[in-house]
């Protein structure tokens, strides 16, 4: 079961509270996971990535295991304690003013 | 019993407004989408439980609400805003071809007749249309590619389109306004399009002042009983058109300065208008400090202040061009929004002034639904 934790907005948006549990078959990838969250929830859609191209939005950061993660591909395999379900991964709106 | 709803989008939430037909007691909600930037919010005229919203956000990108019971519950219909085929380019700001980008939605222009149509002007500027109740958005992309689309160039506010008027006698026919190609019209529904700035001059924007395109229009407003006749905010000067924007004509006046945002008509005097005069183009704020409200009763030309309860000192805000709207009760209620986070109505069509609300945030946009 892979641990996924949603900003304050978009927790709202997709009315969950706390974590949410996403079971994953295949690869676990920041891709795949995004995808199995669009997929259940999908009014997310296009608030974490382009809905067309995939790209992550600009101000949208992923975060796991204390390492920011937001540049590395998103086909590339999150970390084991992600894929074991020991460590979240953090979908982050990214510092900002205003 | 008589009423209105004030519908206010801000820079951090929609704020909606409730009195009877008095005007004198307001209620304000709590936030709605609290942190979210609100472009538009407006009620359809066939239902008006149906409200549209344009939410978006710097991190989380564009959602459109919906809400089937007076803005109480929303929920969130479709986003997927997908130029038709492959999108081309506009001019960038150094005049090189710049691919066309969305980037937000900043105007819901509901159908007059079917809750569940709904058009959605954008940037970068296109025209959008859901007939399902905002579920899927699909392009009328003749706009774009009428012939003059990739000469657009945006302005400093970004190449949006911010105004869709209908014409309520002929459901075939609307207008729209981009920043900063102009104004343009459709007889056939959408499918074809045509520039309609025949008259608008812009000497100190462009190096044709009389340009078929590229003009900075930022608001159009008509009187529904006389769909021909359209009043214009543009960028400096107030224009008039009596053809359906075949030809265009100042009609500045004696006011103070004529730029400005937004424009809009008198509820039952077709000839009555109102315009916020704004320093000039860099200094986005009323002239002197004195937050004015001007009204024409002649269809321009002659304008007078309407000051009464407004500040008359020291007011630096400025008003823009989606927060200012009328209601359609007997006395006609007028009603805009400041950058100061003020909402101030007039029940008197102006005479006079009460803020329902001084400290919200920054006013992006103002409509009304009048309950009789």
């Amino acid at each position: 079961m892979i641990r996924v934790v949603l900003p304050a907005h978009l927790k709202l948006l997709a009315k969950v509270s706390g974590e949410v549990e996403l079971p994953l078959d295949g690869d676990v990838t920041a891709a795949a996971v995004v995808g199995a969250l669009e997929q259940r929830f999908p009014m997310l859609r296009g608030t974490i990535r382009d809905q067309a191209t995939h790209q992550r939005r600009a101000f949208v950061r992923y975060f796991a295991c204390g390492k920011d993660l937001s540049h590395d591909s998103p086909d590339a395999p999150l970390p084991e304690a992600v894929v074991s379900g020991a460590e979240p991964f953090l979908v982050v709106g990214a510092m900002a003013g205003g | 019993m008589s009423g209105v709803r004030v519908l206010v989008g801000t820079r951090k939430g929609a704020f909606i407004l409730t009195s009877d037909g008095a005007r004198r007691k307001w209620e304000v909600s709590e936030p709605h989408f609290a942190g979210w930037e609100l472009y538009h919010l407006k009620g359809s005229p066939a239902d008006p439980n149906r409200i549209y919203a344009s939410q978006s956000s710097g991190w989380f990108g564009q959602l459109i609400q919906r809400s089937d019971d007076g803005g109480r519950t929303w929920a969130p219909v479709g986003n997927n805003f997908a130029y038709d085929g492959v999108p081309g380019t506009h001019q960038w700001y150094d005049g090189t071809p710049h691919p066309w980008e969305f980037k937000r939605v900043w105007h819901l222009e509901p159908s007059l007749t079917d809750p569940d149509t709904v058009y959605a002007g954008i940037e970068d500027a296109a025209l959008f249309k859901s007939t399902d109740g905002g579920t899927n958005w699909q392009e009328l992309s003749g706009l774009r590619g009428h012939g003059s689309g990739h000469h657009w160039q945006p302005g400093a506010g970004g190449m949006c389109l911010h105004t869709i008027v209908l014409d309520p006698t002929n459901a075939d026919r609307m207008y729209i306004a981009i920043s900063a190609a102009g104004a343009f019209r459709t007889d056939d529904g959408g499918r074809t399009w045509r520039p309609i700035n025949n008259g608008l001059k812009s000497p100190y924007e462009l190096p044709d002042p009389k340009a078929e395109v590229g003009h900075c229009v930022h608001r159009i407003a008509m009187h529904p009983s006389r769909p021909n006749v359209l009043f214009m905010q543009k960028h400096w000067d107030i224009m008039r058109s009596d053809d359906a924007g075949e030809s265009w004509r100042e009609v500045s006046g004696n006011l103070p300065t004529d730029f400005g945002f937004p424009i809009d008509v008198h509820a039952h005097e077709p000839e009555t208008i109102y315009v916020v005069p704004i320093k000039s183009d860099s200094e986005h704020f009323p002239p002197d400090g004195k937050l004015r409200v001007y009204r024409s009763r002649t269809g321009g030309n002659e304008w007078e202040a309407l000051t009464k309860g407004l500040p008359q000192g020291d007011c630096y805000v400025n008003v823009l061009r989606d927060a200012m709207a009328v209601d359609s009760l007997d006395a006609c209620g007028v009603y805009f929004g400041t950058t100061g986070g003020q909402v101030y109505a007039s029940s008197d069509a102006g005479d006079s002034w009460t803020a329902i609300v001084r400290d919200l945030p920054p006013v992006l946009s103002v409509e009304v639904q009048t309950f009789q």
